[in-house]
């Protein structure tokens, strides 16, 4: 009997599993590309070529269906960096992009890699806004921060050890012309698995490596208490920023009460002035925590990524176990044709005994199908085993890398939290401490 | 008794627990605030408490224990430990507190008493100290026969009988609270008043049994025909007295319109601030909790998240003292100034009234000239009263503005105070949150080769 269940690689020695993953990397596996090794750091494409996004613009155009619609086109920029010996710049290269194309890429990318943590992209639509925030997609608010969103993509595929080398990837950024035909050309969308089947896949897998579901309920609950945060912080922004924005008032009033007192007047007139320097610090005081929000948001989106290796990995295990369920029965109608023993019941069975038995020439010929079926059948589950492990341990090693990748980004961030909440601190206290100072001189 | 331009440090409540807790927040450099007709040779603060102290132990001898004051020793070293002085040369010699309410049910009418404790060394006084209950009613009471002895003395405000905006139920605890505290700054304020301290209503009002008052309220016209009177003056006299108003009454007149609409506006800009924080404050207390829930499904972030969430929360706490200071402090002070602008547009009509009998006479002399003399002795005495008046809200005004000027300046520092504590502290909680993490960071870094 055929296992279904993938080998536990994790718990393999270290030095087998070294071994092992040259030889994997050797091996055509029929789901992963031909690739060379993982990138070593030092090679990724991010630090062989400066990559940004640098500028956006409104465009109109018609589009599949020849109606009239506005976009936003991106200027990607691209430069080749060169040692340190040569001194020279190498010339700037560029092209445009619209938000459609970085989508399709995208798609490209997990379709072909569905073992990597495929990094996501910048949100389709403003999610999460407060009232002074735009939820209008040509608001140049939201057309800026998804140009930082959409050069932070871009990195983080180039910085990526598998991602880098892909050549759709590298035409993306330097081919302008008839990129969208060779994408096509891949055929990258027949490979895409249904979803329906991976719905099926998710309900039906007795057998998914117990790491896997793990990390699927963390997804889960990263995704739902990142929104929760995200959206209280909309909240408290917005509350916030009616704090400081009334104390804007006391501005015009006083000054307008100065006018009438002698000796107050010209404390009233300066303490004015701070309030109304106060109430418009806020300003940049929200926008620098729209970047923060965004970070947070980047590992909203990274959630799905991570679902998506899940479902790809109970998808191929489910496969699996349908497969030796399968090869299972057909070793079993053989053994019953070839013993002549019932020992389940077929309506073929039945129909047999009623209406006679077959010839031996008839079984036999049964027999030799079977018999073939079962040798495809035993050589396709050994490759799907092969399969299935080789899937599991690399996508594995890109979830262990972005384990420690979201530690540290969302270390730092926390970090940067802080020190956005120190700066915040400080202007508050040298406005009223000037305010203190006017006010005691009333 | 007339009113010297003596300008007293406000009395800035705080909000006290108990009888007797009178602290006064640092009002500026002693002097600043001062009129013309004090010399500076009066400033003097320490060298006060000194006389003080004799003024105490002169006194001690002559106190009496009545009966129905509580048998509570009074030292001087007790009286200084609980009473702070103000800047100046101003000695205080009556103390009053406005403290326990007590609920009162009866057949017809539930209602509030407060207790109103006095100490004072004056010989007036029959007694060093009394204890008495009073109800709003009191208060009103008691307003309203000051405006009818110093008609144009700026008599301090009381609270509103109910407030209809703040949506506070009439006998809630806040109501109470902010009541009892407005009702205490009136006494005090009177008693600070050079004229009003001595007025006998206000003793009467201090000292007698409930019984007492009662019975001496019924003396005396009552409060409907003079409001009539009122009513009937103004609406005979007003137009002259505009007419024929001296110069600096039109100032003040003109003053006080832009005075009142502006110190209107703070109210409200004021209450908006509160309550904006308070929103703020709400959202705040959602906001920490969600790191913490998230630091459980984490292990390298857990203590990162943990910090930020004890960081946001400390912070809530501080918006929470915040907003305390802002309703035991601004607002109080606001809403008794908003009051003030409409007392003392009354005080101007009222003036105005008094003039408006002069002129009317005079008119009335001008058309008969045959009974002169008969007219003349009533113009003359007219002519006084009108004078009297004059001066006497021409120097309460003088008092006025200075004590205004003097709480603005002590209310709007503590604001400012308030605020920067707030941030001190949040600056504090960030600063050692960071510092704990770059810690970390360091020997995260040292550890591992970060490429």
């Amino acid at each position: 009997m055929e296992s279904a269940e993938p080998e536990p690689s994790g718990s393999r020695p270290e030095e087998e599993e070294e071994e092992d993953e040259e030889e994997d990397e050797e091996e055509d596996g029929a789901l992963l590309p031909p690739e060379q090794p993982a990138a070593a750091m030092e090679d990724c494409l991010a630090k062989k070529m400066e990559i940004t996004v640098s500028e956006a613009e409104k465009r109109t155009g018609r589009n599949a269906m020849n109606i009239q619609e506005t976009y936003t086109a991106y200027l990607i920029e691209t430069r080749a960096v060169e040692s340190q010996s040569e001194g020279q710049c190498a010339p700037v290269e560029s092209l445009w992009r619209r938000y459609s194309e970085f989508e399709l890429l995208r798609n490209y990318l997990s379709v072909t890699y569905p073992h990597i943590v495929v990094p996501p992209l910048p949100e389709k639509r403003a999610d999460f806004v407060w009232h002074k925030l735009s939820a209008d997609n040509m608001d140049p608010d939201f057309v800026e921060r998804r140009r930082i969103g959409l050069e932070n993509f871009l990195l983080r595929v180039a910085s990526h050890p598998v991602l880098c080398q892909d050549k759709i990837f590298y035409s993306f950024l330097t081919q302008e012309g008839g990129w969208k035909e060779m994408v096509n050309e891949t055929g990258f969308q027949l490979k895409a698995d249904s979803r329906l089947k991976a719905l099926n896949a998710t309900f039906r897998v007795k057998n998914p490596d117990k790491r896997f579901t793990e990390l699927k309920h963390y997804s889960d609950e990263l995704q739902s208490v990142i929104s929760h945060l995200l959206r209280v912080r909309a909240r408290v922004a917005d509350r916030l920023y009616g704090v400081y924005k009334v104390h804007g008032n006391y501005g015009r009033v006083f000054s307008e009460w100065s006018a009438i007192e002698k000796e107050m007047g010209d404390g009233l007139q300066s303490a004015g002035h701070h309030m109304d320097v106060y109430a418009a610090s806020i300003d940049d005081i929200l926008e620098e925590e729209e970047h923060y929000a965004d970070q947070l948001k980047e590992y909203l989106f990274y959630a799905e990524a991570l679902r998506a290796v899940c479902r790809k990995h109970e998808l191929m295990q489910y496969d699996l176990e349908m497969a030796a369920q399968d090869l299972t029965s057909k070793k079993q109608q053989c053994e019953e044709l070839a013993t002549g023993t019932v020992r389940t019941f077929s309506l073929k069975g039945m129909t047999s005994k009623l209406f006679g038995q077959e010839t031996p020439e008839q079984r036999e010929a049964k027999i030799k199908v079977l018999e073939e079926q079962i040798q495809e059948g035993e050589e396709q589950l050994k490759s799907k085993n092969l399969e299935g492990r080789d899937f599991v341990k690399s996508a594995w090693a890109d979830i262990e890398r972005f384990k420690e990748q979201k530690n540290h980004d969302l270390k730092e961030a926390l970090i940067s939290y802080a020190v956005m909440q120190i700066s915040m601190c400080k202007k508050g206290i040298q406005v009223w401490t000037n305010a203190k100072e006017c006010f005691s001189k009333m | 008794m007339e009113a010297e331009g003596r300008a007293p440090g406000s009395p800035l409540l705080a909000g006290g627990e108990g009888p007797g807790v009178d602290s006064r927040p640092a009002a500026g450099a002693p002097g600043t605030a001062r009129g013309p007709l004090i010399a500076a040779a009066e400033v003097l603060a320490l060298d006060d408490e000194e006389d003080d102290l004799e003024v105490f132990s002169k006194d001690t001898s002559l106190a009496e224990v009545n009966s129905f004051t509580p048998s509570m020793p009074i030292s001087p070293s007790s009286m200084i430990n609980q009473y702070k002085f103000e800047d100046g040369p101003e000695l205080r010699d009556l103390f009053i507190t406005v403290d326990d309410p007590e609920s009162h049910i009866t057949a017809i009418e539930t209602f509030i008493t407060y207790r109103v404790v006095t100490k004072t060394s004056r010989g007036e006084f029959d007694s060093s100290e009394y204890e008495v209950r009073r109800r709003y009613q009191d208060f009103l009471w008691l307003k309203s026969k000051l405006e009818e002895a110093h008609p144009t003395l700026i008599i301090p405000p009381l609270p509103e009988k109910f407030i209809m905006k703040g949506m506070v139920e009439r006998f809630s605890d806040e109501f109470i609270e902010t009541r009892r505290k407005a009702l205490h700054k009136f006494l005090n304020r009177i008693a600070d008043h050079p004229t009003l301290t001595f007025n006998e209503d206000f003793k009467i009002f201090l000292t007698a049994q409930a019984w007492e008052l009662s019975s001496h309220k019924k003396q005396g016209p009552g409060l409907l025909s003079r409001m009539g009177q009122t009513v009937r003056a103004v609406a005979s006299s007003v137009r002259g007295a505009v007419k024929n108003r001296p110069g600096m009454f039109t100032e003040i007149n003109d003053y006080m319109g832009t005075f009142s609409q502006k110190i209107n506006l703070l109210d409200k800009i004021a209450h908006r601030i509160y309550k904006e924080e308070r929103d703020y404050f709400n959202e705040m207390k959602e906001y920490g909790p969600i790191h913490t829930l998230w630091s459980a499904s984490e292990e390298d972030l857990a203590d990162s998240l943990k910090g930020i969430a004890s960081c946001i929360d400390r912070c809530c706490k501080a918006t929470e003292k915040r907003m305390a200071g802002l309703s035991e402090n601004l607002l109080p002070i606001l809403h008794e100034y908003v009051l003030y602008s409409e007392i003392l547009m009354g005080v101007l009509k009222r003036r105005d009234q008094i003039q408006g009998e002069l002129d009317s006479k005079v008119d009335a002399l001008a058309n008969r000239k045959t009974e002169k003399d008969l007219f003349s002795e009533e113009i003359g005495k007219l002519e006084d009263k009108v004078e009297r008046a004059n001066n006497a809200l021409k120097a309460d005004w003088d008092r006025w503005k200075q004590n205004m000027q003097c709480d603005m300046r002590s209310t709007f520092t503590n604001v400012a105070e308030n605020n920067l504590r707030f941030y001190e502290e949040c600056l504090a909680t960030w600063e050692s949150f960071l510092a704990s993490q770059t810690v970390d960071l360091h020997v995260e870094e040292d550890s591992e080769d970060r490429p």
